[in-house]
């Protein structure tokens, strides 16, 4: 068994009176997708930016691949990127601007040639000399995405990556991410509301509700546990606080 | 702290203001107007005034000199809103940048914005009104310096409750350094001022700076105490604004909200 590169243990965030992550432990596994899933407010974003460091955790451990998040952020953040429907681009740079000004941040060599690979990997080399503000939101989000993979991250966190995408595109973003993973040995946990999605791409799924989680597993067997056809029904039992 | 980091922060300003109108209008037009109009009505009372040596150097180099201030304080806090406005934030801080470099980026985008003000200012006070703004001599150096940390302490202030408590507070970006004005003694000497805020610009370094100037254009001589004064007190505004701002940072990551702000 390979050694998990991301290591969760304890995790608890409590806002004033709200508990919003409670006691959560979970691991992430080389070239595994991890699919968080969860009704608004389960904690999943909250989880994800402790993960980042962008929010202090109340109290538990982070471990990512095998340091402590607290003391060696920066160390570990060279080597993990993320995409967040919550976060977008400058709009008034270029396409190929904002790639450069990532690329300088992450330190990535050959960045011309890393830029104009992901460039056209998203099929966005066309509008790479275009402001961001008059692009379209699915370039938008192909831009974030090749962003999250400038500097050839061994963990992506990927909050909705396809949200706003046509669906030719988001299947190609799929496929990719897919290879990618394959190919890299490229870790993601992925958030989603689109539960064919969360099934297709997920290797495990953990189901939060209210902070906590309540299901983990591979998404068949989450479904057989549910006693449901598929993850929207389990997702829609579980929102509608049916008897878990 | 990692210089490649400062400077993709920079580049990323720098290539804001290469073609954006609007903002190169927001650095330029101000200051431009200011000194057009200041500058005339100076002209003007000086024919008044004739027993007043030195009156146009008086104003015009005080105005030059608080825009310099002002725009520091800008070129901090504007900058940061211009990655609030950019929903940006979360993309930067999710990277190896860490909160010092983020600052640092900030000042340096902050001096080449003064520069190019201080620049255009200068040229055209010698243009329109035969105003030198080098005749208050060596003496502008230290001058300038104080008046940018100045500026920085109250751009990393403001940047930090922007922070803290939201975009509705980005009116600070624009306010605050204004509310240093009055007890700066920019246009008049402190002496003017009623007792209390005579106290306070006593502890303002930018008061420092104004009357060291004025001192200048009056006797010729090197204000050495004023500006002792000013590089102490901003050698320890700067450094509690830089602690405030750090202790601030780690409030805003304990409570959530850096990735709440510009939402």
């Amino acid at each position: 068994m390979f050694e998990p590169v991301v290591e969760v243990n304890g995790l608890t965030k409590i806002f004033k009176s709200l508990k919003a992550v409670d006691n959560v432990s979970f691991d992430i596994y080389p070239g595994e997708i991890l699919g968080l899933l969860g009704p608004n407010g389960a904690g999943k974003t909250t989880i994800t930016h402790m993960l980042l460091g962008l929010t202090t955790p109340t109290s538990g451990d982070i471990n990512v691949f095998g340091f402590d998040l607290k003391k060696y952020r920066e160390k570990i953040i060279q080597d993990v990127n993320f995409s967040s429907s919550y976060a977008s681009m400058p709009n008034s740079l270029t396409v190929k601007e904002n790639l450069k000004v990532f690329a300088r941040l992450y330190k990535v060599k050959k960045k011309e040639k890393r830029i104009s690979e992901l460039l056209k990997i998203f099929e966005i080399e066309d509008i790479e000399d275009k402001l961001v503000r008059h692009i379209s939101t699915g370039h938008q989000t192909r831009l974030n995405l090749a962003k999250a993979l400038i500097n050839y991250p061994k963990i992506l966190f990927l909050d909705e990556p396809t949200a706003s995408l046509d669906p030719d595109i988001a299947d190609k973003t799929r496929s990719l991410l897919k290879s990618i993973k394959k190919n890299r040995n490229l870790s993601i946990l992925y958030t989603s509301h689109n539960m064919k999605e969360m099934e297709e791409m997920s290797d495990r799924i953990i189901f939060l509700h209210k902070g906590r989680i309540i299901a983990e597993g591979r998404p068949e067997e989450i479904i057989r546990d549910f006693r449901r056809k598929n993850l929207e029904e389990v997702f829609l039992k579980v929102a509608r606080e049916e008897k878990i | 702290m990692k210089s490649h980091r400062i400077i993709a922060l920079f580049t990323r300003h720098m290539y804001l203001y290469r073609r954006s109108l609007p903002r190169l209008m927001e650095i330029f037009y101000w200051p431009l107007l200011d000194l057009l109009v200041w500058g005339f009505i100076t002209v003007y009372l000086a024919q008044f005034r004739q027993n007043l040596p030195g009156f146009i150097t008086f104003f015009l180099g005080a105005l030059i000199l608080w825009d310099i201030l002002f725009r520091s304080q800008q070129g901090i806090s504007v900058s940061f809103l211009e990655d609030v406005w950019a929903r940006n934030l979360l993309n930067l801080f999710a990277s190896p940048l860490n909160a010092a470099e983020y600052i640092l980026s900030l000042m340096l985008v902050s001096v080449v914005k003064l520069i190019a003000v201080a620049t255009i200012m200068a040229a055209l006070a010698w243009i329109f009104y035969s105003f030198n703004i080098f005749l208050i001599g060596i003496s502008l150096i230290p001058f300038v310096l104080n008046l940018i940390i100045m500026g920085w302490s109250i751009g990393i202030i403001t940047t930090a409750l922007i922070l803290r408590f939201g975009q509705e507070t980005e009116v600070l970006a624009w306010a605050l350094g204004f509310m240093f004005m009055p007890v700066s003694a920019v246009f008049y000497p402190v002496s003017v001022l009623p007792p209390f805020l005579r106290t306070i610009a006593r502890y303002v370094p930018a008061s420092h700076v104004f009357e060291g100037m004025r001192e200048v254009i009056s006797t010729g001589g090197f204000p050495l105490s004023e500006l002792l004064w000013a590089s102490g007190l901003n050698t320890m505004y700067v450094l509690i604004s830089l602690l405030f701002f750090y202790w601030n940072f780690n409030v805003v990551k304990r409570k959530g909200l850096l990735v709440r702000i510009g939402e």
